[in-house]
C-alpha cells in the first residue's frame, strides 16, 4: 500500500508540502532516527570517552543482525514470516568457515559466492515448501529451522573452522575517517545494491502487493506463488550475508543458530514493518538493531546487570508494538 | 504459470465417494492414522532393537512424554484461536527454577504457590497484551519470553548462595514409576488430559475457543467478549506450561532457567502433528497427545539407532512440513 502512495507523484508540487508528505510518510523511521540520536546521546553522556573505537566495534557486531534484520523485512513485506533466519545463518556461517579454512585469498572468494547462492537455494526451498504444500508460512519456517540447523550440526559440529583474512579485514576498522566503520559501509552498500533496484523493479511492487492483499495481487496478474518464492529466496539471501558476517567477525564458523531469529523479529516490528505485511522497508528495522545495541551498551556502561538486557528488549518489543496497536485503534475509531 | 497461492479456490476436482470418505476419516478422526503411524514407530523400534519394547520401555517412554504433551497442550489451546504461545518454555523453566530456589527457605508448599503465581502474573501480561491491546501473539508471547528468561538470569545471580531443593514429592510425581509400568505424572496428566478432551468439546469456554479461531468476527457479533476468551486462554497456558515444568524439574531433579528452552519448539510441533491447525478453529487435543507419543518414540528410535542430534533435528522438521502439508491436501484448507 504505501509502496503504490509513493508510486504517485504529489500533487501541487510545492517544495513545503512534498517535504511534509514525505516525512509524514517516513514518520517511523524519523521517529527511529530521532531515538538512535538520543540514544548516542545518552551514550556519550554516561560514557564520556564513547568514541570512535566503539562506535567501529558496535559496527561489528551489529552487522549479523542487521543483515538477519533485512531478511526478515523482505519476507515480512511480503506477507509471510521466516523463523528459520537464526537456522540458515549458522548453515552459512560453517559452510563457509569449513570451506575457507587455510585456503587462498581467491578461493575465498569463490566460497563467498557459493556460500551466497547457497543462502539463495535454502531460501528458495522454504519458499518452494510454503507455496506448493500451502501450509502456513510459521509452521513451514518453524519446521525447516531444526531442519537447516540439524545440517549445521552435521556440517560442523563444534565452532571451528576458519575465515579468509581478505574477508575479516572488509569488516573491521575504519575507512577514511575514523568515524566512518567499514562494517557500516559494507552494509550501506550491499542493501544499496541489492534492495533498492529491487524496491524499484516490478517484482518490489509485487513483494508489497502480495503483502498487502494476496487475492489482490493475483486478481491484478501478479504471480503469487512465484512473488513468495522469491521473497525467501531473497530471506536466504540476505541469511546467507549474515552467516558470513559471523563468520567474518568471529574468525570461525558457528553451528548454534543463537537468538538472530527473536531478534530480528523484534527488529523488524520495532523497525516499522507490519507483521500482517505489505508495510515497511528495510532501513527501518537497521536502524532499530543500532538502537537495541545502544540499550544494550548503556544498561551496561550504567552497571546493570547484563541479564537485565534481555527483560529490557523484551518489554521494548512488548511497548512498541502495543503502542503502534493503540495508535491504530484510535485511527479506526476517529 | 500464475499464482498457486491461497487465493485459488480449491481445485474443482469432484473427488470420488470412496476418496471423499477416506478424506473425511482422516479430518473427523485423525487418530486413526496418527494411531498407525505411533504402531508404525513401535514395531520399527522393536524390529531395530529387538527386546526394547518393554514395560520398562513403555513407563519412560510415557515419562518423557507427558511434560512435553502438556507444553504442546499449551500450544493447542493458543493454536485454536489463531494464536500461539511461545513463551510456554520461559514460563515452564521459570516456575521450576522458583520452586527449587523458594522450596530451601519457604518449604514445599509455599514455593509451588510462589512457582503458580509467577506464571499467572505472566499469562495475564500476555493475555492483556494479545486480548486487549491486539498484540500479535507471536510477538507477545516471543517478547514475554525474553522479559521472563531475563527476569529469571537476574534472580539466579540473586539467589547465587542458597540452595536448590527439590521437594520429595514432586520428584515422587516427576520421576518415579509405580507398578513397573505406570509413571507416577499420569497422576496429574491424566484428569488434566479428560478436563482438557471433554472441556474442548463439551464446554461453553471450549466451543468459544474455536468460535473465536474460525472467524473472530463473526464470533464478536454473535456477543463474544473476545479479549476475555484470550485473557482467560493465555492463563490457562502458563498455568499448564508451570506443571510441566515442574514436572520437569522432577523428573531430570534439578532446574535451570533455561530448563524447558528446548521443548517449545517440539510442543509446536506436537500440536501441529496431531492435527490442530494454526489457522485456528481446527484440532483437538486427543490428537496432540499421540502427537507428543510420536515425537517422543521418534527420539527413542532415533538414539537407538545412534543417529546424531543433528540428524533428529533434521527428520524432526521434515516430518512436521510432511505431516502439516497431508493435513491440509486433506482438509482442503490452506
Amino acid at each position: 500500500m504505501s509502496a503504490a502512495s509513493k508510486a504517485v507523484a504529489p500533487r501541487g508540487g510545492e517544495l513545503a508540502e512534498t517535504l511534509f508528505g514525505l516525512a509524514r510518510r517516513n514518520s517511523w523511521n524519523l521517529g527511529l532516527v530521532g531515538m538512535l540520536i538520543a540514544f548516542l546521546a545518552i551514550t556519550k553522556l554516561i560514557q564520556p570517552n564513547y568514541g570512535a573505537p566503539a562506535i567501529q566495534g558496535l559496527a561489528i557486531s551489529i552487522l549479523p543482525i542487521a543483515f538477519a534484520a533485512v531478511a526478515q523485512g523482505i519476507v515480512v513485506i511480503s506477507g509471510g514470516i521466516d523463523l528459520s533466519v537464526g537456522s540458515m545463518m549458522a548453515l552459512a556461517s560453517v559452510t563457509s568457515a569449513v570451506l575457507m579454512k587455510g585456503q587462498g585469498d581467491a578461493f575465498g572468494v569463490v566460497v563467498v559466492v557459493g556460500v551466497l547462492l547457497l543462502g539463495l537455494a535454502v531460501g528458495a526451498i522454504n519458499g518452494g515448501l510454503i507455496v506448493v504444500t500451502r501450509v502456513p508460512d510459521i509452521v513451514v519456517t518453524l519446521a525447516m529451522s531444526f531442519v537447516w540447523a540439524g545440517v549445521a550440526l552435521l556440517i560442523l559440529n563444534t565452532p571451528g573452522g576458519g575465515a579468509a583474512p581478505w574477508l575479516m579485514a572488509i569488516i573491521s576498522g575504519p575507512l577514511g575517517s575514523e568515524w566512518l566503520p567499514k562494517a557500516l559501509i559494507v552494509l550501506a552498500v550491499i542493501v544499496t545494491v541489492v534492495w533498492l533496484p529491487l524496491r524499484r523493479s516490478t517484482l518490489g511492487l509485487s513483494l508489497y502487493a502480495v503483502g498487502s492483499s494476496r487475492l489482490a495481487a493475483f486478481r491484478s496478474g501478479v504471480a503469487v506463488g512465484r512473488t513468495k518464492i522469491i521473497a525467501y529466496a531473497l530471506t536466504g539471501f540476505f541469511s546467507a550475508l549474515g552467516g558470513l558476517a559471523l563468520t567474518a567477525s568471529g574468525g570461525v564458523g558457528a553451528p548454534v543458530p543463537g537468538s538472530y531469529t527473536l531478534q530480528s523479529v523484534a527488529a523488524i516490528v520495532l523497525g516499522g514493518v507490519s507483521l500482517a505485511g505489505g508495510r515497511g522497508g528495510v532501513l527501518g528495522p537497521i536502524i532499530a538493531v543500532v538502537v537495541l545495541a545502544l540499550v544494550r551498551t548503556d544498561l551496561t556502561f550504567i552497571g546493570v546487570d547484563p541479564n537485565w538486557g534481555t527483560a529490557i528488549q523484551g518489554a521494548i518489543l512488548i511497548g512498541v508494538v502495543m503502542l503502534g496497536s493503540i495508535v491504530a485503534m484510535r485511527k479506526v475509531r476517529a | 504459470m500464475t499464482g498457486t497461492g491461497a487465493a485459488q479456490p480449491a481445485a474443482p476436482s469432484t473427488p470420488s465417494r470412496v476418496d471423499a470418505g477416506w478424506r473425511r476419516t482422516i479430518r473427523d478422526r485423525p487418530l486413526i492414522p496418527l494411531g498407525v503411524l505411533l504402531v508404525l514407530l513401535v514395531v520399527a523400534l522393536e524390529v531395530v532393537k529387538p527386546g526394547t519394547v518393554n514395560a520398562n520401555w513403555l513407563a519412560t517412554t510415557l515419562r518423557a512424554a507427558v511434560p512435553l504433551a502438556i507444553l504442546a497442550a499449551c500450544q493447542t489451546l493458543a493454536m485454536l484461536t489463531g494464536g500461539i504461545d511461545l513463551s510456554v518454555g520461559a514460563v515452564a523453566s521459570m516456575a521450576a527454577f522458583l520452586m527449587v530456589t523458594q522450596a530451601t527457605a519457604q518449604g514445599a508448599g509455599v514455593a509451588i504457590v510462589i512457582a503458580f503465581v509467577a506464571a499467572t502474573i505472566a499469562g495475564i501480561v500476555n493475555g492483556i497484551g494479545i486480548g486487549v491491546f491486539k498484540v500479535h501473539p507471536l510477538i507477545m508471547t516471543l517478547g514475554m519470553s525474553l522479559v521472563v528468561l531475563g527476569l529469571m538470569s537476574v534472580y539466579q545471580l540473586l539467589m547465587v548462595q542458597s540452595g536448590v531443593l527439590i521437594p520429595d514429592a514432586i520428584k515422587w510425581l516427576g520421576s518415579e514409576i509405580s507398578f513397573g509400568f505406570l509413571p507416577n505424572n499420569l497422576v496429574v496428566f491424566v484428569p488434566l488430559a479428560i478436563v482438557i478432551v471433554i472441556g474442548l468439546r463439551r464446554s461453553g469456554y471450549g466451543r468459544l475457543l474455536f468460535a473465536v479461531g474460525d472467524n473472530p468476527i463473526a464470533a464478536r457479533l454473535a456477543g463474544t467478549r473476545v479479549w476475555q476468551v484470550l485473557l482467560v486462554l493465555y492463563i490457562m497456558s502458563a498455568v499448564l506450561a508451570a506443571i510441566a515444568g515442574i514436572l520437569m524439574a522432577g523428573l531430570l531433579n534439578n532446574a535451570t532457567v533455561s530448563l524447558a528452552e528446548q521443548s517449545v519448539l517440539p510442543s509446536v510441533a506436537a500440536a501441529v502433528i496431531g492435527g490442530t491447525s494454526i489457522m485456528g478453529g481446527r484440532g483437538g487435543y486427543s490428537g496432540t497427545i499421540v502427537g507428543a507419543l510420536i515425537l517422543t518414540i521418534l527420539t527413542t528410535l532415533l538414539t537407538v539407532l545412534e543417529m546424531p542430534e543433528a540428524v533428529r533435528q533434521v527428520l524432526f522438521g521434515a516430518i512436521i512440513v510432511a505431516v502439516a502439508a497431508a493435513y491440509t491436501r486433506v482438509t482442503g484448507e490452506s
